[in-house]
């Protein structure tokens, strides 16, 4: 288990220089201008980046103006009888709604529990597992879509927060089997 | 339904706000949000002109078609309306293995390379394709083999073994990939064209 993970972490590590290497390396081989065709790519960076600021923007706005105001916590509250009916600990019940919306909201109230239970608790494990599980979807969407000038969104947004909802339950429960 | 949702954010956020007495609270956050987003993509800007800048070179040299070859079978099986040569494969495999390694830096450049592609392929440039909420579903969900950024979080808050929650993780992430796939197959069998 701790090779394993020792290997992994290698690989993390390793994967990006060694992509910088080979990614130039082999056009240099197959004859492509390896430092023109990267300045041509790269002039892309900025401009790619700031189609993305209204989309992002916006989405930031209205997130801020609802947790500021309060809304989101007392969301929490009418919510919290059908989160105690499904045995959910009720510590880790923000994350349910904060994690969707907000990734750094998210991570300062998973490092708030860590430090209040110990990262090595129950909870400690719980929340981080949900933290690693779950996704910032409206930033993605904001971000993903916004980058291509996407409008039109379909049903992404309701997959993505499927998909965050299957995550934060299926946290819940693989953890309750590991660590109880 | 986005319109929606943004629209329920805001009107709910500021109802509450008025009864609550937080409207100065509210103000500032406004601003605050504006500020935040614009400095989250500067941070952006540098990943993203260095992942655009190799995989210019990388689609020069025939690089991600050939990642797009090895990786066919299961490809298809997830993204079939794909043309098995075009570069939107090789940008999607390199996005999802940063996403599985933890490297957010390089994720979401990738996953904008990968969406630029795929925006190549899309009939109607306002809407999203089958392709697009598939690469979206799959990022939203993401098997996650290295949780880095909570990793380091616990052995900031002393715990004694950070890696702890990898099992965990990687469970819960391989349930949400599977629940996200099917969900995102079901949901194609039931819009138009």
């Amino acid at each position: 288990m701790i090779i394993l993970l020792d290997i992994l972490q290698k690989v993390s590590l390793w994967s990006v220089p060694l992509l910088v290497l080979i990614i130039p390396l082999y056009g240099h081989i197959k004859g492509v201008k390896v430092y023109e065709s990267f300045t041509e790519g790269a002039a892309e960076g900025f401009t790619t980046v700031i189609k993305i600021i209204p989309y992002l923007l916006a989405m930031m706005v209205a997130i801020s103006v609802f947790r500021a105001s309060g809304a989101m916590k007392l969301v929490i509250r009418l919510l919290k009888p059908l989160f105690d009916s499904l045995n959910i600990p009720k510590e880790v019940v923000p994350l349910f709604f904060l994690r969707p919306l907000s990734g750094s909201g998210s991570l300062s109230y998973v490092s708030q529990l860590l430090n209040e239970y110990g990262p090595d608790s129950f909870i400690g494990k719980l929340a981080s597992t949900i933290q690693g599980s779950t996704e910032t979807t409206f930033y993605i969407i904001a971000v993903y879509f916004g980058a291509i000038g996407i409008k039109k969104y379909r049903y992404a947004v309701t997959v993505g927060l499927l998909a965050d909802l299957a995550g934060f339950f299926a946290a819940v429960f693989i953890c309750k089997i590991l660590f109880l | 339904m986005i319109n929606l949702l943004w629209l329920g954010l805001i009107f709910t956020g500021i109802i509450v706000a008025a009864f609550t007495g937080q409207m100065d609270k509210v103000s500032e956050a406004i601003f605050q949000g504006t500020s935040d987003s614009v400095q989250i993509l500067l941070k952006l800007i540098g990943p993203m002109a260095l992942w655009l800048g190799l995989m210019n070179i990388a689609q020069k040299s025939g690089l991600t078609e050939l990642i797009g070859k090895l990786i066919k079978p299961v490809f298809r099986l997830i993204f079939p309306d794909i043309p098995e040569d075009h570069p939107a494969a090789g940008a999607i495999i390199m996005n999802m293995s940063a996403n599985m390694l933890g490297l957010g830096n390089s994720a979401t450049p990738l996953g904008i390379k990968a969406m630029q592609e795929l925006q190549d392929l899309n009939s109607e440039s306002e809407r999203a394709s089958f392709a697009m909420c598939t690469l979206l579903a799959l990022n939203t969900s993401s098997i996650t083999l290295i949780p880095a950024t909570i990793i380091s979080l616990r052995a900031v808050t002393g715990s004694t073994n950070p890696a702890a929650i990898l099992v965990s993780t990687l469970m819960a992430t391989i349930f949400s990939t599977i629940t996200a796939l099917l969900l995102d197959k079901i949901f194609r069998l039931f819009s138009r064209v």
